[in-house]
């Protein structure tokens, strides 16, 4: 518990990417129904319960959708991607039952039919920018 | 317990809308007026706007489009209707959608007797990359956005799991495409309103100028299928598989049921208003459909007491041509996972048994983001009041819905409307 004390216990946007810089993906259970929240969630919106718990997911899941993105934001652009070198965002399902939003790595863009939705996939950890802009994104890559 | 009636009942007396399209030179209050114009001159009996009580203008992003925020008393004051009260409405590309339902709901308390409805957006002002990173602020930009996800590439991903769900080709989503350049070709008031037979024709014109090989194609499927002439955007959506960045404002005129045919010869009733709330895109249970619409539409066919089978004319939100697909199912049109055969086999197109988007839709009539819902009910009130010119479907429409989706579902509206 001294850990997350550190990084946040609030269930909010801010901790969740802190846990990411810690290579850790983080949710948040429900005590009363055991269901489990990614990204983490301070209510459940089921019992309507806030007394949330974290819990720290496998990163094993499934590719549930995906996309070749060729026209990028700006971000992705500064990033490297673009029109030449489009990338993969897609939404994972988890084993533990959510569903998130990551880029996907491993895939051959050139060919997005050979992508296939149920894929099995596991979370990354992308680092980007240098410094004080330095942050860590969610990614998940294909399990050869 | 849940109520499903209004308070009393509203109807659509006047409807007008600006040209869409790319207007340098022009502002959101430009194209307003234009469109309040336009809404004036339909009024049938005439009447005094100063008869109006109040404003409800539906806009997604003038701050980051034009840097122009609380457009509201901007558009109440360049139509002199200051000071009444003038609020906007923000609920991405439903603003407009949702607008119309706040006004209704405002006539239905009995607070009001006539209200202005409005839409507006000005989005070509900004190069594209800025465009795209604006849309996608209707997305969850702590949680969808730094995935790399843009607003096509949210719509793709449902794309995705639609074909693996159901077995869609990519041919599907681009019959949606040429249907609505079909549509569009018909309405004046579109921007893009050309064939995608005529813009094959124009490349070909344009290559010979330039005195480069002329592209050859067998048809529009094969031009479409080039990925030179229908560049990939978000695969497996293509160019002519999204709508354009546009100009546009839209307005309508609602009163209270009792004062409809002091202002009009043939009114439109709202029998059905609906609109519902939901998270991110990932975050619901299904992505081969929007749970949001779904609900709405439940919501508006309860009030209204019609079936999707009575919808004789009906407006979606094709934003996305899988948009479109995934909205015939949302309104019970078709089962799911059969929507994609309805486009293939041209059941949705002007001469099909379910007409979607007469108008051309948001892909060929344009998509200023806070006007295509606003734009969508100047289409249903022409229909139905047999004003559509060449594009007028035949026979009497008894019943119109409009279906508006903002962001990839976080909201949605849905109205139905009836000619008695």
């Amino acid at each position: 518990m001294s850990e997350a004390s550190a990084i946040g216990t609030a269930f909010t946007g801010t901790a969740f990417y802190n846990y990411l810089k810690e290579h850790q993906l983080m949710g948040s259970r429900c005590p009363h129904c055991g269901t489990v929240y990614a990204p983490p969630r301070p209510f459940c919106p089921t019992c309507l319960a806030a007394d949330l718990e974290w819990v720290e997911l496998s990163g094993a899941g499934k590719l549930a959708s995906y996309s070749i993105i060729a026209v990028a934001p700006t971000a992705m652009l500064e990033a490297g991607y673009g029109r030449e070198n489009p990338y993969c965002s897609g939404v994972v399902e988890l084993a533990e039952g959510p569903r998130i939003s990551a880029q996907i790595l491993g895939v051959d863009v050139a060919h997005p039919e050979s992508i296939v939705v149920g894929m099995p996939v596991r979370a990354v950890f992308i680092e980007r920018g240098e410094g004080e802009v330095r942050k860590t994104f969610l990614g998940f890559e294909v399990i050869a | 317990m849940a109520k499903t009636k209004l308070g009393r009942g509203v109807a659509v007396v006047g409807a007008g809308m600006s040209k869409f399209g790319a207007f340098p030179g022009l502002a959101t209050r430009d194209l307003f007026v234009d469109a309040f114009k336009e809404m004036l001159a339909s009024v049938d009996k005439g009447f005094d706007a100063r008869d109006i009580e109040a404003l409800y203008i539906g806009n997604f992003s003038s701050d980051l489009f034009e840097g122009q925020a609380h457009v509201a008393p901007i558009m109440a004051d360049w139509v002199g209707l200051t000071p009444r009260p003038a609020t906007r409405v923000e609920d991405a590309c439903a603003s407009s959608g949702v607008a119309l339902r706040e006004g209704i709901i405002a006539i239905a308390s009995g607070l009001y007797d006539v209200v202005l409805v409005g839409g507006i957006e000005k989005m070509t002002d900004l190069p594209t990359a800025r465009v795209t990173d604006t849309l996608a602020t209707a997305a969850d930009v702590t949680y969808e956005t730094p995935a790399g996800f843009t607003f096509p590439g949210l719509y793709a991903s449902m794309a995705t799991a639609y074909m693996a769900a159901y077995g869609a080709p990519l041919e599907a989503f681009l019959r949606v495409g040429l249907k609505n350049h079909e549509h569009g070709a018909l309405n004046p008031k579109a921007q893009f309103g050309q064939r995608i037979s005529d813009i094959m024709e124009a490349r070909k014109a344009s290559a010979a100028k330039k005195g480069r090989p002329i592209p050859t194609w067998e048809d529009e499927m094969a031009f479409l299928r080039d990925e030179r002439a229908n560049p990939t955007i978000a695969w497996p959506m293509h160019l002519y598989d999204c709508s354009p960045i546009s100009d546009g404002a839209a307005t309508v005129l609602l009163v209270s049921e009792d004062l409809a045919t002091r202002f009009s010869n043939a009114p439109l009733f709202v029998i059905g208003t609906g609109q519902a709330s939901d998270g991110a895109t990932h975050d619901r249970p299904t992505l081969t459909g929007i749970p949001a619409a779904q609900r709405a539409a439940q919501m508006a066919y309860t009030m209204a007491g019609v079936s999707p089978a009575d919808i004789a004319v009906a407006e979606v939100h094709d934003c996305f041509t899988i948009a479109e697909i995934m909205a015939t199912e949302d309104l019970g049109f078709f089962a799911p996972g059969e929507g994609w055969r309805a486009a293939i086999e041209g059941r949705t197109a002007r001469t099909g048994d379910r007409p979607i988007n007469i108008s051309g839709g948001l892909k060929s009539k344009g998509h200023p983001v806070g006007a295509s819902g606003a734009g969508q009910v100047i289409e249903i009130w022409k229909q139905m009041r047999g004003e559509a010119g060449v594009r007028q479907l035949p026979g009497a429409l008894r019943f119109g819905l409009t279906h508006n989706v903002g962001g990839t579902g976080q909201t949605c509206a849905v109205h139905i409307f009836e000619r008695r």
